[in-house]
């Protein structure tokens, strides 16, 4: 089993959610976050542009069993991706998952995710 | 010596000249002025009002979008006003279209002018400014969302004076439905012609992107309750003050008022109740502006009875047109032309039927003018909208391309966010 965390913009999330859905991929986590990388965001406050040290992001976390790493990362990859390839389109880690228990039902395992 | 006398004669003839005129003109009316002070600050607050209404109805990446859709009209429209608004509104009528009066140009000619009814014509026309200010901020719902600042910049100031001030002149400022059709406090004007316009910007400019596949909540129904109880206050002075005056007209109008907002929520979430077991905030609230839409043509000339007829027809025709929308599938985005449209038209032809006091040409002479009364409204706003929307879509842009509408207008177009704790810093 693997887990998988992807970094992207706010405005990609509905573009992402439909490719993971296109994909059959429908259980996942999503979090508003903040965090810095190598893009800058910035603001306008009364005439000054101000670039805070964090940018808003959205963080995707996916569980899934093995067959499925490939067909997840393919689908945040091909629907994350900005057109004009500027920088702060985000990232994937991907890691192993030791365990994943169903608390209605206590299973473990594959068929608990 | 001679010519001190002789400057002395010319200015007693000039003090003589400007008392005889003064008396030629009404006396300042204290208390109808100071209602009217009232009621064009209570419209103003209308305006902040709605967008705070729509504000909460969008999405959190386009709260301040919106919300400088309201506040840029009371900017843009502000100086239009009274650079050349108020001319065309209320000038000498030209053909029965639209008006025009060198004096009021700048409104320089009214600085010392008190009006028949005895308050200054300041007054009346910034009470009339507020009018002309909230109708476009009002079209901007239907296209929430999705359209560029600079491209709704232009439509606005475009169709105040291609649309809104011709209108308004047709039906209140001398033009040739004056004085045939009711519309107390602009059923027609205001609601009927931004209901029109929201729908047909909302056609051409096609639905936001994701539409109606991505779920797209409101950021704050909080916002958006706040919103309308600013609205409900406001409107006391949008038709008490419409009476242009501060007497029984006043106190019947205000009742109306009243009388049909709470009808008008109150049929919303007893249709919402019937239908999905649950009244909803969302509900309550449009009940409330389709009540108080409906009753705006019909404030100053109904009953009680009327009031409730009124506001509980418009709540009926609203929800049955918002359900038909999701139908078709169309975006208007806030839903102007269900409500203000809707409800408009609702309002200005079924008032008909509860006049106070017998139409002079009868009835069915009254239906047609109320008829064609709403009818000019569609006809000018449809047609009028439908040209200017393509004009500013093919010259300065009007939809806002991919990117930029899924990051939201906030940052893209602002270069802000509405909430700031949403974020860590």
């Amino acid at each position: 089993m693997k887990l998988i965390t992807a970094i992207i913009r706010p405005e990609k999330l509905d573009e992402v959610r439909q490719a993971l859905i296109n994909a059959e991929i429908t259980r996942i986590t999503v979090t508003r976050c903040a965090g810095r990388g190598q893009a800058e965001h910035v603001d306008i406050y009364r005439g000054l542009e101000v670039a805070p040290a964090l940018a808003p992001k959205i963080r995707l976390d996916i569980a899934c069993n093995d067959d499925f790493k490939q067909i997840t990362v393919d689908a945040i990859l091909g629907a994350a991706r900005s057109e004009d390839g500027e920088i702060g389109d985000g990232k994937i880690f991907v890691t192993h998952l030791e365990e994943c228990i169903r608390i209605r039902t206590g299973e473990e395992g594959g068929s608990a995710i | 010596m001679n010519v001190i006398h002789l400057i002395m004669t010319a200015v007693m003839v000039t003090l003589f000249a400007s008392t005889a005129h003064a008396s030629g003109t009404p006396e300042v009316d204290s208390g109808t002025t100071a209602w009217m002070l009232t009621s064009t600050a209570l419209v103003l607050l209308m305006i902040p009002g709605l967008a705070m209404f729509y504000g909460g109805l969008v999405r959190t990446k386009n709260v301040l979008g919106t919300m400088m859709h309201s506040f840029s009209a009371m900017a843009i429209i502000g100086v239009i006003w009274t650079i050349c608004g108020y001319s065309m509104a209320f000038g000498d009528t030209i053909g029965g279209v639209v008006g025009w009066d060198a004096d009021k140009v700048l409104l320089s000619g009214i600085d010392q002018t008190i009006m028949e009814g005895g308050i200054p014509e300041y007054v009346f026309a910034m009470f009339q400014g507020k009018f002309a200010i909230i109708t476009p901020a009002i079209i901007a719902g239907a296209f929430a969302e999705r359209v560029k600042f600079r491209g709704y910049c232009v439509f606005i100031a475009l169709w105040s004076l291609i649309v809104y001030n011709p209108l308004a002149h047709i039906v209140w400022g001398g033009g040739f439905l004056t004085g045939d059709a009711i519309d107390f406090a602009g059923g027609t004007v205001i609601h009927v012609s931004a209901g029109v316009a929201g729908l047909v910007a909302a056609l051409y400019l096609g639905a936001r992107r994701g539409y109606p596949r991505v779920a797209m909540h409101p950021n704050s129904l909080v916002m958006t309750m706040i919103g309308a109880g600013l609205l409900w206050v406001g409107w006391f002075g949008f038709n008490a003050g419409s009476s242009v005056e501060s007497g029984l007209k006043t106190g019947q109008a205000l009742a109306m008022t009243q009388i049909a907002a709470a009808a008008g929520a109150l049929a919303w979430i007893c249709i919402e109740g019937v239908l999905h077991k649950k009244a909803t905030s969302l509900g309550l609230v449009s009940g409330i502006l389709a009540g108080l839409v409906a009753i705006t043509p019909a404030a100053g000339d109904v009953l009680p009875v009327g009031a409730i007829s009124l506001g509980i027809l418009g709540s009926l025709f609203s929800y049955a047109a918002i359900t038909i929308k999701n139908r078709f599938g169309y975006d208007d985005t806030l839903d102007v032309f269900g409500i203000h449209g809707v409800a408009g038209i609702v309002g200005a032809i079924v008032l008909t039927f509860f006049l106070r006091d017998e139409p002079t040409g009868g009835l069915v002479q009254q239906l047609v003018h109320q008829v064609s009364g709403v009818g000019v409204a569609i006809a000018a706003s449809a047609i009028g909208t439908l040209l200017l929307v393509w004009l500013v879509d093919k010259t300065v842009g009007f939809k806002l391309d991919e990117r930029r509408e899924l990051a939201g207008l906030d940052h893209s177009l602002h270069g802000e966010h509405g909430y700031g704790m949403l974020n860590p810093n």
